[in-house]
């Protein structure tokens, strides 16, 4: 789960990590009364779920209180397209004004999980401000990683070199130790997936700050931290995405026209790839699991049928625990219910799979009946065609 | 021969009084898996559906021998259950849970290097020997017995590729699903070693995903040490980069964990790729008549 910076950031103050003071305002008014408390320049900060913001005009300073409201103004209400967002953007609802640093040095700083290795990393780099991948792409050399133990955990020794790694001396050395194993201690507190500082700055009065600050999180763990679960904005989703999220389903929207859905996330991808090398496009991901329920899969159709952009649904399912006929009872169900508006086609193996094509075709729905994957995308992709050009 | 489970196989399931559990343990007995019974912490001394019930694992080692764990607790003390079942002995653990924290597999993994267990998953279907032993909640009556290796992160695609290989009368040494999880017990490496030692097993289908980098390294591993043929497919060929393709561990982040940069990693150690995941059954057959 992602979040915004001023939450993260509120997390990071609370965890010892020193952050620039600042507050969030969701109107041009409260972002002046903010700047107004703050005194001094400012920056007025777009929150949204993505990077890239500096560029697409969702970062603007403000000399004062008069230029933060014009500046807020401006912002709030956009719809902010960076290469992290969906084509048409997503609207600012927030903006975070802060006192504006003046920087000496921009570092970078990040803890996140090392899957080869199975431990958590802390990376770090004198090169801040620039994406860490392409860091690590121009400059491996600059980029300094420790591995904390996976039981003991990240130690001083170790917070150590990485601080005198990129550079820090002196008191900024001893608040830079602080610095890395508290976001580390939080790293671990709050099941983060990824903490990073970006840029990591050393101001010129000495002080070292979370200029910004991305945290993601650990959705297995979200049960056990209901505060970080409440920090879900769901605003930053796509509509689809979150009513499929209430029925426990896994959907993910795409940009073509064959909807699909299947049972299992690696059978999912799998019907996806094969309409592509049907030459057609799929509308999206959609696994409902294994042990799905009628009701879940009555849903599931719903929620893919009301996606404008399909023309045509393709239904992939290899019975194991969910059952042919299980699927059958379901999709009978929501046809009746919701009517059926597109070319469907089911293709069905596995457990109790005769039963399954026996209510099917008992139903008296016009349902379209594959062979095999193959053969269900090559049938979709030519529907959805059809349907699309007339 | 095969590799994980067999004849030899005696089975007790954690969460053995869950729906889930007392479901799969009935099936897998009906396999002809030897399921010696269940543990469910303060239910010891009942029977469940005809399995005995213990309050710890390591009773059901000490009373019955058992020797494999299948584990159907929920996320919050799955990590606990790897561990107990490790602390009394089993050599093979079956993780199917879905949802467990990362950082607590982390932790598990740590704990298991001092213990001689192997643990699968979790997140995963389990493991099958076909005609010996099923720990796991695949179906059996897709597989059949014979010389190819199976192993994915994937469930139901594993279900896939097993009929598509079944219904080419080609049979299966062992189909090993590793789970879809970033941090899992056994690796691609770690089944590619074993299929390799494993003097049943003539070739090995692996099926991996976008996420992470074990196909690179099972990719290194074939190449640097891999005696049989090994066909490969990568799922999510079209996924979008920074969105979780369901398994935990399925998605591309920071432009890294592609299907094109593992599909040119397989292809540059000699594995044999197949795009399509519906022609995934006829490339093995062709390998196998070429080898």
């Amino acid at each position: 789960m992602k979040i915004h910076e001023y939450q993260a950031k509120a997390i990071l103050r609370d965890g010892g990590v020193p952050v620039p003071t600042g507050e969030v305002a969701d109107t041009p008014a409260a972002a002046r009364a903010i700047a107004e408390r703050l005194g001094g320049r400012v920056v007025v900060k777009a929150q949204v779920h993505a990077g890239g913001r500096g560029k697409a005009g969702g970062i603007k300073l403000a000399d004062d209180p008069g230029g933060t409201e014009a500046a807020a103004r401006a912002i709030l209400g956009m719809r902010l397209k960076t290469p992290q967002t969906p084509p048409e953007g997503i609207e600012v609802r927030k903006v975070l004004v802060e006192e504006a640093s003046s920087v000496a040095r921009e570092l970078y700083l990040s803890v996140t999980l090392d899957r080869a290795r199975a431990s958590h990393v802390v990376m770090a780099s004198e090169a801040g401000g620039m994406e860490i991948e392409e860091v690590a792409a121009r400059h491996p050399e600059k980029i300094i990683r420790e591995w904390a133990h996976p039981a003991l955990d990240l130690q001083d020794f170790q917070a150590r070199r990485v601080a005198f790694g990129i550079g820090l001396a002196g008191e900024q050395f001893k608040q830079g130790v602080g610095l890395i194993r508290n976001l580390f201690r939080l790293y671990l507190a709050k099941d983060c997936s990824l903490a990073e500082i970006n840029p990591l700055v050393v101001t010129k009065d000495g002080r070292i700050l979370a200029l910004d600050a991305k945290l993601n999180f650990d959705d297995n763990a979200l049960y056990r931290h209901a505060d970080v679960a409440a920090l879900r904005d769901i605003h930053e989703e796509d509509p689809l995405d979150v009513e499929a999220s209430k029925f426990n389903l896994n959907y993910i929207r795409l940009t073509g026209n064959v909807g699909c859905m299947v049972n299992g996330a690696g059978l999912a991808m799998a019907t996806m790839d094969i309409i592509k090398l049907a030459g057609g496009e799929p509308a999206n991901f959609l696994d409902v699991g294994g042990g799905a329920s009628a009701e879940q899969i009555e849903n599931a159709f719903r929620i893919l049928s009301s996606d404008p952009s399909v023309k045509a649904v393709f239904i992939n399912i290899f019975g194991g625990i969910l059952r042919c006929d299980r699927l059958a009872e379901g999709m009978i169900a929501a046809v009746k219910k919701l009517g059926l508006r597109l070319p469907v086609v089911v293709r069905m193996e596995g457990t109790n799979v005769e039963l399954g094509k026996k209510m099917l075709a008992e139903s008296g729905l016009s349902l379209v009946t594959a062979e095999d994957m193959a053969d269900g995308a090559q049938k979709a992709v030519a529907l959805a065609r059809r349907v699309q050009s007339s | 021969m095969s590799i994980l489970v067999d004849k030899s196989t005696r089975a007790v399931v954690q969460g053995i009084t869950g729906r889930e559990g007392a479901f799969h343990a009935t099936r897998c007995k009906e396999y002809g898996t030897t399921v010696v019974g269940g543990v469910t912490p303060g239910k010891g001394g009942t029977t469940h559906d005809g399995f005995p019930v213990w309050n710890t694992v390591v009773e059901a080692t000490a009373q019955e021998w058992a020797n494999c764990s299948l584990i159907f607790v929920p996320p919050p003390a799955a990590a606990d259950a790897i561990m107990e079942a490790a602390a009394a002995g089993i050599s093979v653990i079956v993780c199917i849970t879905e949802g467990v924290p990362a950082a607590d597999m982390v932790r598990v993994r740590e704990f298991l290097a001092s213990t001689g267990s192997r643990l699968i998953g979790p997140n995963c279907p389990g493991v099958i020997t076909p005609g010996q032993a099923k720990v796991g909640i695949m179906p059996g009556h897709i597989h059949r017995e014979g010389q190819v290796g199976v192993v994915s992160r994937s469930g139901t695609l594993t279900y896939e590729v097993v009929h598509q290989l079944t219904r080419r009368g080609i049979g299966q040494s062992t189909c090993v699903g590793i789970g879809g999880d970033p941090v899992a017990g056994t690796s691609f490496v770690d089944a590619l070693r074993l299929f390799n030692d494993d003097p049943e097993t003539r070739a090995v289908m692996l099926i991996g995903e976008i996420g992470g980098t074990a196909e690179e390294e099972a990719a290194a591993f074939v190449k640097a040490h891999m005696q049989k043929p090994v066909i490969g497919h990568v799922a999510g060929m079209t996924a979008p980069p920074g969105r979780r393709m369901g398994h935990a561990g399925a998605i591309i982040a920071g432009g890294k964990g592609t299907a094109a940069e593992k599909v040119k990693a397989m292809e540059a150690a000699g594995i044999h790729v197949c795009r399509s995941p519906a022609e995934m059954g006829a490339m093995v057959e062709k390998v196998l008549r070429a080898g």
